[in-house]
Order: structure tokens, then C-alpha cells, then sequence
């Protein structure tokens, strides 16, 4: 059961739109929901057989309960697992399937990462390949360039995306520049995974969401997933990439929970945004933690004022889809981003630019970012929620502006 | 220390004697306008380059820095496409997309020359660790300047290395000076690198750098134990530039006495001087000093008459697959 909004914590099928033994096709209707608040339809996570119906039309259960069991065509079962799951599931599996992947960082091996986010890699891959380091993220991200431009596809660890400004020679200097400066005699396949992001209340120095920094520097591909899947998928994509790949989790969806298949490799790819929801007013676009509160806002929009928005996860910053932000933005003619980062530079007015210049026709009425302000971000619960984009904040800004 | 055998004295020699002609050339073009932008010659350290390549297997690793032609050069690679590249032409080893400060060849193990202080010491460690994990015993050689070590990235680079015991050895080309300041002025110890090995459980290595065979013999028993599993060395090998900083910066900061005293510790005749005493022919060396002229002479012709890089190299190169889209 889905959680349908932030105060939303049970749900109802309505309506299943499938059988037990029909085949689904991921992103297919498969059932219906309602809650106090609204109706919607809920999509097949993957693609297979329904097997399994364990809450019949009529029943209210709380949110997170597994509503359907869908068996996948490798005989596979859809399970849900957290974020934080998630990320030690998508680095295993990519360990598993190639020996020159390797992971270094801080904490992550004995004691499984900071945010517990690494825990069984050590147990299952041992300390040759998954490396407790020195609190030297210059060394880190030196000997994962090196051991990149040698033949292995290290993953390294950099706890808190805040930490990049003690490293970041490494990141903008030299990972992202050596295979331009020597015209592509060397390749740089690697990742770094961070912890990026606020709403967890610890303050300017642990918070920021710095997606923007990296996505300044030309040769580092950016992405940040949003839910339990594309953790998976979009980090087996990244590790398979050949160039450098910066990951961006957000900490506060680490304890959030999604399906997955239960067996099965699961990938992904760079440059593919997601679309979430369909709707013909407004395009709202959202990035890691701030998707759900897009969905959320999305959800009062359509229940309370009759807008109907699509939502769209952008995922990847670069490569960047705007093929189909730009195709929503036609259908829509209205555009609103919703980042977490400081107001500016944020990637969302390099998208409002783009969609300026290539679909200024297209547009019905200005394009709106809704950002946290450009202020850092303070401590306190009351303080911290007050500068983030909330769904209230979110739902009115459209609101607004559509009226 | 034993005396090399004579194939590897005249190996030596020819390295320095090399590098060091097409240092002067190189500074000549830069006079001339040829090269653009800026270069930082090795002029006065050519036996710590030549000493140091010559303990190296051909499949090791070497990371320098923007001062690096030397260390480039001592690796083998043809002087052509290194001109070429001051020049900023096509023919250049990166087509005129690194230039002067960032030399890299991976044909030879070359792994790049950095620009900002201290980054080819921690990215050395990874090529270190990596060869390690593949089993393949390749050493890695990483050169740094004396002032490169009061940055952060030297004493992370420096204790990752003796952390995980990688085969990496650091040679610190103490040449006295960082642009313009004097080290001594700035640095707690007076050693910049061999005062600190000890925090790093290292052995405090001290070399005379114009003295070829003094730093061949170190840098060899330090690959030999970083070959064998013993861990990474911290060399300083004591050394001068006789020209400035870079470009055209003649250098007047430093002391007439200082600047002639070591003139005349030039590695170069004092090598020579070696191997004449040892009774090598001096036909020999002339004919050497006389081959690196003329492989100079052919290197800046075949570099001048390169044509400039085609426009399109501008875009290309940024990602693996050759270009630089980042949108759909
Ligand atoms: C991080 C960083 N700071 C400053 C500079 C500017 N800079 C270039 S060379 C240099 C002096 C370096 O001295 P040293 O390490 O002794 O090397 P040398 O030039 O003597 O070979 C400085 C300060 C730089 N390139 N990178
Ligand atoms: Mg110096």
C-alpha cells in the first residue's frame, strides 16, 4: 500500500484491475486506491504474472502492507524493502556480477555504514574488495580515480555530500577533466555514493542538497533516485557506466520503503526521467525527496481543486531527459520545479532556460521553481521544514498560479 | 653503492643529456611565442628523472606533475608528439588537449601530470592499490614538488599508502623552492618530506638528486621492496632548478651564491666527469651529445610542421563514448 500523501497512513482498494494468473506489464494499471482524500490507480511495479491477491476490494490497510504478489517471468516475487536496503542490495549485485568492482569509504565495512546503508557487503565480499578508509576523502577519491584509470570499477563512499568541499580537486579537477585533457586515452569508470540532503535536522554542514555543484562541472554524470528501485537500478547503471557517476541518495528516504523484485538483477538507466503521474495542467518536475511530496501535492491538487498535474522524477540531472520534460511541457503548458537546493543555480532553472528557449510557445504562463531559499539550512525541525519545499507549500504555489 | 654496468651509465646519461636539450628548446619556443601559455622546465633535475626511470619496469606507473616533461621524456616517450603538444598541435600526444602542464601517455604507464598541488599523489595510491588487486606487480612512481608537502593530499596520500601498504613510491623533488618563496620559509622541519616519513612509519630517505647513480640505486631498492609486498618509500632527493618557475621568470629571488653553487653541482657534466674517469671513451658521450642534438632538432621541426588540432577535437573526448552530449 502506497503512501498516498505525507498525513495519508492507510489505504483502500477500490477496484483490482487484474486477476490472479493475469500477466501485467510494469507500469500497467493494476489496481485502484481511495483514501479519505482521494482515488487513484496504482501501477504494476514489474512485469509478470500476478500470482498472489492479499487484500481483497473493500479492505483498508496501513500503508507499506503488501497488497499483491506479482511473480516475475524468472519466477522472481515483488518484495518491499527500504532505501537504505536498497542501496547495499544494488552494490552487492553489481559486486557479485563483476569481480573488478570494489568499494572504499568510511564506516562502510565493519559497521556498515553511517547510515546502515552498507550492511553485509564486508561479510559477503570481504575486506580486499570492501574497504574501511582513513577519514581522508582526498585519499578516497584519489585511489578510486587511480584504480578507475586501471582497470577496476571502484564505488567510493563520501558519508555526506557536504564533505565533497574537502575533496572536490578530485571530483571537478581530475575525474571529471583527465579523459578530456588526454583526448580519451584513459576511461574513468567509477561512482561515488553520498548522502545528500536535508530533512533530517542536522543543520548547514550535513544538509545541503549540492546536486548543482557537481552538475556544473562538465565530464561527472549526476543522478539521485528516489525510491528503493531506482537506487538499485540507477546504481547498477552508474557502476556499468564508463564515466564518472555521482550518486546522489537522500537521507531522509533511507528509512522509506518500495518494491522491488525479490531475485533477479534489476537495472537501470542514466538519462531517463520517469513519469509518476499524468495529468493535462501543470508539469511538476521533483528530484529525490522532494518526488514524494511532488506526488503528494499532486494528489491534494487533483482532490481538492480539481488540477490535474503530472508529475515527473528527473532522476538523472546528467544525462538529462529533456525529451520528456519537454513533451509534458507541450501537453501542459505549465512548468514547475520543485528543489531542495538553495534558489540559485539549481537544476531546475537550467531547466526552466531550456524549456525557455525550445518551448517558450508551448508555455501558458511562467514557469515556477519552488526551491528552498537561498539561506542555509538551520537546525531545528520548526526552522528546517519552514525553508523546504513542503507539500502545502508546493500544492499552493500551483494552486496559485493556475487560478 | 656499486657502479652500474656501462649499458645502463650510457643509458643515464643519454636520458639526462636528452631531457636536457629539449628543456632549452623548449624554453627557447616559449620566447619565441611558440609555446603558448606556459611551461615549467626541469633544467638542473634531469638525474632524478632519468635516475628514478631507469629502476622502473617498462609496465610500472608513473604520475607527475606540470613540471613533468622530464619525467615523460625519461619514461620513453618520443620527444615529437611531447613538443607538439607545447606547441599545440595535432601530432601532440594529446592533440593539444593537455599542453604543457598535463603530459600523458598511457603506452608507456604515464598516468598523467597534475597542475594542482598534491592530486597525483592520492590518484597514484588507486593505481597502486589496483595493480596490487589484479596481482600484476606493477609499481607505482609518483613525483612531487617540495612544496607539495604541506598540502592536505600529501599527508592523506602519504598515509592511505602506508595504511593499506601499497606499492607506490613518492619521490619529492626538493629543488629548495615552491614559485618564488624558499620552502625553509614556510615549512615546520627541515626536511619537507624525509622529516615527516615518520609519521607515516617510513623510513626517512635523504638523496643527493644530482648525483644519477645515487638516485637510481635508491629508487631501485625502494621499487624492489614495494614489488615485493614491503609497502610504500618517501624519497627526497635534494636537487635545483637552474631556471625560474615558468615561462620567463629568470628567477632573482634567489641568492647569486646559492644559484652558483649549485651550478656547479649541474648532474650532468658532473656524470660526465663519472664516466670519463671510469675510462668511457669520450667519443661516446659526444656522440650521445651529438644524437640528442639532432633528436631535438628533429623533434621541434616534425612538432612546428604538425598542423593545428582540427576544430572538432574541441568536442570531443568528454565522455567515454568519444563525445560530450549531456541531454537527449
Ligand atoms: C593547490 C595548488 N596551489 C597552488 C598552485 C600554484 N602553484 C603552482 S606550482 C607551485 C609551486 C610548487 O612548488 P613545488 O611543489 O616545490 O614544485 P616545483 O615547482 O618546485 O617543482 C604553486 C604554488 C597550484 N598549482 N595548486
Ligand atoms: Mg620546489
Amino acid at each position: 500500500m502506497p503512501r498516498m500523501g505525507e498525513t495519508v497512513d492507510s489505504g483502500t482498494v477500490n477496484e483490482w484491475f487484474k486477476q490472479v494468473g493475469d500477466q501485467v506489464a510494469e507500469g500497467e494499471p493494476l489496481l485502484e486506491i481511495g483514501t479519505d482524500k482521494v482515488d487513484t490507480e496504482v501501477p504494476a511495479p514489474a512485469s509478470g504474472t500476478l500470482a498472489e491477491i492479499r487484500v481483497q476490494e473493500g479492505e483498508t490497510v496501513p500503508v507499506a502492507t503488501v497488497l499483491a504478489v506479482i511473480k516475475l517471468q524468472n519466477g522472481g516475487v515483488v518484495s518491499v524493502i527500504t532505501y537504505r536496503e536498497a542501496a547495499a542490495r544494488g552494490i552487492a549485485q553489481e559486486m557479485r556480477r563483476d569481480p573488478d568492482v570494489i568499494f572504499l569509504g568510511e564506516d562502510i565495512a565493519a559497521a556498515g555504514g553511517v547510515f546502515k546503508a552498507t550492511v553485509g557487503l564486508l561479510e559477503e565480499f570481504g575486506p580486499r574488495r570492501v574497504i574501511d578508509t582513513p577519514i581522508s576523502e582526498q585519499a578516497i577519491l584519489g585511489a578510486a580515480t587511480g584504480a578507475a584509470m586501471t582497470g577496476l570499477r571502484p564505488i567510493a563512499e563520501i558519508m555526506f555530500s557536504d564533505f565533497f568541499a574537502v575533496c572536490w580537486d578530485l571530483v571537478a579537477n581530475e575525474m571529471a577533466k583527465i579523459r578530456y585533457m588526454s583526448d580519451g586515452q584513459l576511461t574513468l569508470p567509477l561512482v561515488i555514493r553520498c548522502a545528500n540532503g536535508a530533512g533530517v535536522r542536522f543543520g548547514a554542514q550535513h544538509s545541503q542538497s549540492v546536486e548543482n555543484w557537481a552538475m556544473a562541472v562538465p565530464g561527472l554524470k549526476v543522478v539521485a533516485p528516489s525510491n528503493p528501485r531506482d537506487v538499485i537500478g540507477l546504481l547498477a547503471a552508474a557502476v556499468r557506466d564508463p564515466d564518472p557517476v555521482i550518486f546522489f541518495e537522500h537521507k531522509a528516504l533511507y528509512a522509506t520503503k518500495g518494491e522491488v523484485p525479490d531475485s533477479g538483477e534489476v537495472t537501470g538507466e542514466l538519462g531517463r526521467a520517469s513519469v509518476l503521474r499524468s495529468g493535462g495542467d501543470a508539469t511538476i518536475l521533483a528530484l529525490a525527496a522532494m518526488v514524494p511530496r511532488a506526488q503528494a501535492a499532486a494528489q491534494r491538487l487533483s482532490a481538492d481543486h480539481g488540477i490535474e498535474a503530472t508529475v515527473i522524477d528527473v532522476r538523472s540531472l546528467v544525462p538529462l531527459d529533456t525529451r520528456t520534460i519537454l513533451g509534458s511541457v507541450a501537453e501542459t503548458g505549465r512548468l514547475f520545479t520543485v528543489e531542495e537546493n538553495p534558489r540559485l543555480c539549481g537544476w531546475g532553472a537550467e531547466i526552466v532556460s531550456i524549456v525557455a528557449e525550445e518551448a517558450f510557445g508551448a508555455l501558458s504562463g511562467p514557469a515556477i521553481r519552488i526551491t528552498t531559499p537561498h539561506i542555509p539550512l538551520p537546525a531545528a525541525d520548526r526552522l528546517e521544514d519552514h525553508l523546504l519545499p513542503s507539500v502545502d507549500r508546493i500544492t499552493e504555489t500551483v494552486r496559485k498560479a493556475l487560478d | 653503492m656499486p657502479e652500474v654496468p656501462q649499458s645502463v651509465a650510457l643509458e643515464l646519461y643519454r636520458k639526462m643529456t636528452e631531457i636536457r636539450l629539449f628543456e632549452k628548446r623548449a624554453y627557447d619556443l616559449f620566447m619565441q611565442n611558440l609555446v603558448k601559455g606556459t611551461t615549467h622546465l626541469g633544467t638542473g633535475q634531469e638525474a632524478i628523472a632519468a635516475g628514478v626511470s631507469q629502476a622502473m619496469n617498462d609496465d610500472d606507473y608513473t604520475f607527475t606533475t606540470y613540471r613533468g616533461h622530464n619525467h615523460v621524456l625519461a619514461r620513453g616517450t618520443p620527444m615529437t608528439p611531447v613538443m607538439a603538444e607545447l606547441l599545440g598541435r595535432e601530432n601532440g600526444l594529446m592533440h593539444g588537449k593537455g599542453g604543457s602542464m598535463h603530459l600523458l601517455d598511457t603506452s608507456r604507464g604515464i598516468l598523467g601530470a597534475y597542475a594542482i598541488i598534491g592530486a597525483q599523489l592520492v590518484i597514484a595510491n588507486g593505481s597502486a592499490f589496483s595493480a596490487r588487486y589484479r596481482g600484476t606487480r606493477q609499481v607505482t612512481v609518483t613525483f612531487l614538488g617540495d612544496g607539495a608537502t604541506n598540502i592536505g593530499a600529501f599527508h592523506e596520500a602519504l598515509n592511505f599508502a602506508a595504511v593499506y601498504k601499497l606499492p607506490v613510491i613518492f619521490i619529492c623533488e626538493n629543488n629548495k623552492y615552491m614559485e618564488y618563496t624558499p620552502i625553509g620559509a614556510v615549512t615546520a622541519v627541515p626536511r619537507p618530506a624525509a622529516d615527516r616519513a615518520a609519521s607515516y612509519g617510513l623510513e626517512p630517505v635523504v638523496v643527493d638528486g644530482n648525483d644519477v647513480e645515487a638516485v637510481y640505486h635508491t629508487a631501485a631498492a625502494a621499487i624492489g621492496k614495494a614489488r615485493d609486498g614491503g609497502g610504500p618509500s618517501l624519497i627526497e632527493a635534494l636537487t635545483y632548478r637552474h631556471g625560474g618557475h615558468s615561462r620567463a621568470d629568470p628567477g632573482k629571488y634567489r641568492p647569486a651564491e646559492e644559484v652558483k653553487e649549485w651550478l656547479a653541482k649541474d648532474p650532468i657534466p658532473a656524470y660526465r666527469a663519472v664516466l670519463l674517469s671510469r675510462g668511457v671513451d669520450e667519443a661516446v658521450l659526444d656522440g650521445i651529445d651529438k644524437s640528442a642534438r639532432e633528436a631535438v632538432d628533429k623533434a621541434t621541426e616534425e612538432a612546428k610542421a604538425g598542423p593545428e588540432p582540427r576544430i572538432e577535437l574541441a568536442e570531443t573526448n568528454v565522455w567515454a563514448d568519444g563525445g560530450h552530449a549531456w541531454r537527449n
